[in-house]
């Protein structure tokens, strides 16, 4: 899957839109996990969003484009997405226990996910697809007949995994998947995906805030900053030659076990909020090394070397 | 000086019906089982454990919020379990909790100065307006809401995360207590205001001696913040010991694997993770023996016979596994 | 203390924009000044005695009488303006007992629970399963029926439904965690009702109230019908029941059923665009706060229909 420059906005009532997304480029190549990071607010769940086509009414892509398998997924059809959907990009969601129906069966569940789509139809063969998948990720076919409530908050995301896994996508989108859960299921569950990643050449686009989870976990980082990108490089030049002063701050804000003793640092003040943008880089008014160049002109994407990419004006300087 | 809180082999067991209509047995949740420490002044003390192990209760306990089937827990001397009416309102004013989501620990329709001077309210520690405005503005202005006035007439909706969690410490400072339980205190907010509220807490106990009692998951975050760690499995303290040497050399087996599988922000540095299989165990049928047993990597057979006890493993250090005495 | 103004005014900015909840609001606005502005609106004063002729007797709509007259050649209009405060007075006084007890039983049963809450519970259960309106007949017909007593018996059985809703609200404040809170820094029960479960608590109840009155009016006319109301008040009922028992049918004087009935209509379908309003607006479930992946999400993504019975999510304990 390959983005080329893809903005959306929000109608606001009373206000000019909101520009909630700009210009986000990225690929996602067979077998890669792309980290998207930021903090609450930066776009991430937009980005999501567009990218299935699951906007709120307020909501209009304005430009860019999505291609995937040949086509571009903002031409097609909204009964060619909807087939996209899940047969093709399945979706992963934080808290399964809302993501589940309380009052069916979890196998039942997956079964419905396999129909729905017409990846198969005769029930024996369905029946079978369950048992497959159940085993996959790892929960014994004695608990298929049993209802979310009865699962533990990580049995619930690996039904949520065997779900997205119905229709043999080959993408997978993970919203916070393990973002509830307590570091031993968080590694149970992120050690089932790199193995499914391997088994089933499976690309993941995995959305985040734990910048722990995506050393471990992404071959590639997308740092978002109020719907911008802010950097865009592999999950080595990120942590060790961040050139964004954003990325900087932000691995300095994340605790780290080898250095205990380091003083933790903060961002201080919060993201910008959609209707008050700053004029010019978004991140300005929080940024460390700032200068007055900054709060008059936006920066562009600037390549600082082959698949590494910021948008800071002191990058382009260099 | 004696220590501020003293826990001594405390105990919390819910009951749970369990069985048909005739024959009903009673069981119990083990949410604390045997449990003895003692916080120091001054001191920050991070109990440790995944969901279920029992320091929330714990959190709720030393609160006096739930009662302790059986054990002492001794507040500035005082066994609060067998203090009354007045006595325990003098108490508590003195051991005020902060909570996990500040989304929901604030009342929506009240505001910000009206949620700060409530206890004070409560309490009746105030004769006059003027006082308590004077209180609320100082409590507001130390938790680092600064100026103010600026968000005394505000609701909790148009405020962000972190200073939403300002507004609880305000509100646990307005009384000023000298113990402060944290229960997960900044698990809710973004990575990079964490530094923020976790610093704001240290100052506190540099500028007014507050001992601190933080309740967490979350390992990577304790050593900044904590002297002390205390690991919690199912109830059980199984290691409790200054915070540096707990983490840079655990004795234990869980917490040896617990710490192994926290994500280090370093791609360079991938580290041998030892992923425990299954679930903690239901607190309710507790396994034989040592209860960590069955999920221990290095279990051995005397492991399902013999309940370990915490024996000193290095200075002020110690563990409760029984391949720690074999040497 | 004052909440202070700002949710109002955002409530009023919402409210204003449901088109349901402002005709409701308008419609009872409405009943309630010709209510109060009876004796200078009514072109006659129905209480007073008349002269009358044979022809006055269900003349049908004229000039002089605008809805005709009834069986005694009293003026339907001005019977109408008179009768609509007896369904108000009895509607607000009702639902005001309905409500504050249903609102007393309700919070004690889901603050403190335990044996309270199940003795509590059953007493509802058991008004629940008692048929209300052959009672409030029953009990009506032995006092005597006076209007006072017509609205102590409304309101004292019209209060189960409001005694549930105010319990499971109560129910759902208490778990929250700003209760816990108030509880760690020492505050009483007391307090915590006052200051912490009755603010929130309180927009059902106003939801409530409104579509009890609806209620309450309803129960009244059907009691005036039955010939259980007040002999010397004027109601909608009343002038029903004598319109029906005294031939206007066989005379052809639809004016005289018409008109009551419309008005009672009016009165019920009012509240209850304005209950149904104030629930939307009022009601946090409904809103929606920013972007949220929810199961909606989930069903959308997967392509399916949305249930329309989403069952809330029984958390695993």
């Amino acid at each position: 899957m390959s983005v080329t420059d893809l903005s959306t906005d929000f109608l606001l009532e009373s206000a000019p839109p909101a520009h909630a997304l700009v210009n986000v480029s990225f690929t996602l190549r067979e077998g890669e996990v792309l980290g998207l990071v930021g903090e609450s607010g930066c776009g991430k769940t937009t980005l999501m969003l567009s990218l299935m086509r699951l906007l709120p009414a307020n909501g209009r892509i304005t430009s860019g484009t999505v291609n995937f398998m040949g086509q571009d997924l903002l031409d097609l059809g909204e009964n060619a997405m909807a087939d996209m959907r899940w047969k093709h990009i399945a979706m992963i969601f934080q808290g399964a226990m809302n993501a589940l129906n309380p009052v069916q069966r979890v196998g039942d569940q997956i079964a419905e996910a396999i129909v729905q789509h017409n990846y198969i139809q005769e029930k024996g063969v369905v029946d079978g697809r369950v048992a497959e998948l159940l085993d996959l990720v790892g929960i014994g076919p004695e608990r298929r007949r049993q209802y979310p409530h009865q699962y533990s908050g990580g049995m619930r995301q690996r039904a949520m995994i065997a779900m997205a896994l119905a229709c043999n996508p080959q993408i997978i989108i993970a919203d916070e998947p393990t973002t509830a859960l307590d570091v031993m299921v968080q590694a149970q569950i992120l050690e089932l995906l790199d193995t499914l990643r391997q088994r089933l050449g499976l690309s993941i686009l995995f959305v985040t805030h734990d910048l722990g989870v995506v050393a471990e976990m992404c071959d590639t980082v997308l740092v978002m900053y109020g719907g911008v990108t802010v950097e865009y490089a592999s999950v080595d030049t990120i942590y060790n030659d961040p050139q964004h002063p954003y990325t900087r701050e932000l691995l300095r804000a994340f605790p780290d076990l080898s250095r205990p003793t380091e003083k933790l640092a903060s961002i201080p003040g919060h993201p910008p909020r959609l209707n008050a943008l700053p004029p010019g880089c978004r991140f300005a008014p929080r940024c460390p090394a700032v200068f007055d160049r900054c709060h008059t002109e936006q920066p562009a994407l600037h390549q600082v070397k082959l698949g590494h990419w910021a948008s800071c004006h002191l990058v382009e300087r260099m | 000086m004696s220590s501020i809180v003293e826990v001594t082999h405390l105990r919390k067991l819910f009951p749970v019906k369990k069985g048909g209509l005739f024959d009903r047995q009673e069981k119990f949740v083990h949410a604390i089982d045997d449990v003895s420490f003692t916080v120091e002044r001054g001191e920050v003390l991070a109990v440790v454990g995944e969901s279920g192990c029992g320091k929330s209760t714990l959190a709720l306990t030393l609160m006096g919020l739930e009662r302790p089937t059986s054990g002492v827990i001794q507040i500035n001397g005082q066994n609060i379990a067998t203090l009354k009416g007045k006595e325990i309102q003098v108490v508590r004013r003195h051991v005020q909790m902060i909570f996990q989501d500040p989304y929901e620990s604030l009342n929506p329709i009240m505001t910000i100065a009206d949620i700060v001077a409530e206890p004070l309210k409560v309490h009746g520690l105030v004769k006059n307006k003027q006082e308590r405005q004077e209180r609320v503005i100082r409590a507001l202005e130390d938790a680092g809401l600064k100026p103010a006035l600026n968000f005394m007439h505000r609701l909790p909706q148009e405020l962000s995360g972190g200073q939403r969690q300002r507004v609880v410490i305000a509100g646990a400072l307005v009384l000023e207590p000298e113990l402060l339980i944290a229960d997960e205190p900044v698990s809710m907010l973004d990575v990079s205001i964490r530094a923020e509220i976790l610093n704001l807490l240290l100052e506190l106990r540099q500028m007014r001696g507050i001992s601190i009692v933080m309740i967490t998951h979350d390992l990577g975050t304790v050593g900044y913040v904590a002297d002390r760690i205390a690991v919690m499995y199912l109830g059980r303290l199984v290691e409790i010991g200054p915070a540096l040497q707990v983490l840079q050399q655990p004795h234990h087996p869980y917490t040896r694997a617990l710490l192994s599988v926290v994500p280090v922000p370093n791609p360079r540095q991938r580290r041998e993770r030892v992923i425990l299989q299954g679930e903690t165990p239901n607190p309710i049928n507790l396994p034989p023996g040592c209860r960590f047993h069955p999920r221990c990597p290095v279990a051995q057979p005397r492991c399902q016979e013999t309940d370990p006890m915490l024996q000193p493993v290095a200075a002020a250090h110690e563990a409760a596994c029984l391949l720690l005495s074999s040497g | 203390m004052s909440p202070s103004p700002p949710p109002i005014r955002s409530f009023w900015r919402t409210f204003r924009r449901n088109r349901m909840g402002m005709v409701g609001a308008v419609m009872l606005i409405l009943a309630v000044l010709i209510a109060v502005f009876a004796p200078a609106l009514a072109p006659y004063n129905p209480y007073q005695p008349t002269r009358v002729t044979i022809d006055d007797i269900y003349a049908p709509p004229s000039p002089a009488h605008p809805f005709g007259t009834d069986d005694a050649g009293k003026d339907v209009l001005s019977s109408f303006i008179y009768g609509a405060r007896v369904s108000l007075i009895v509607g607000f006084f009702a639902s005001f007992i309905s409500v504050v007890i249903g609102g007393v039983i309700g919070i004690s049963a889901g603050f403190y629970g335990g044996k309270l809450e199940n003795g509590l519970m059953r007493f509802t259960d058991i008004m629940l399963v008692i048929p209300d309106f052959p009672l409030i007949v029953l009990l009506v017909a032995l006092t005597k029926p006076s209007l006072l007593n017509i609205i102590v018996v409304i309101g004292l059985l019209g209060w189960t439904s409001s005694a549930r809703l105010v319990r499971s609200q109560t129910l759902s404040v208490k778990q929250r965690k700003f209760v816990l809170r108030a509880r760690a820094i020492g505050a009483g029960n007391f307090h915590i009702i006052r200051r912490h479960i009755f603010p929130l608590v309180l927009p059902l109840i106003v939801v409530n109230t409104v579509l009890v009155i609806s209620l309450a009016v309803l129960n009244e006319s059907a009691l005036s019908f039955l010939g259980l109301s007040d002999p010397t008040k004027i109601s909608w009922g009343q002038m029903l029941n004598f319109a029906f028992t005294r031939g206007a049918m066989s005379a052809g004087a639809w004016w005289a059923l018409v008109a009551p009935g419309l008005g009672i209509v009016w009165l019920v379908l009012g509240c209850t665009l304005l209950g149904q309003g104030l629930e939307q607006v009022l009601n946090p479930r409904l809103e929606t706060h920013h972007l949220s992946v929810g199961s909606k999400m989930v069903a959308r993504m997967m392509g399916m229909k949305e249930k329309p019975s989403e069952v809330k999510a029984v958390s695993g304990d």
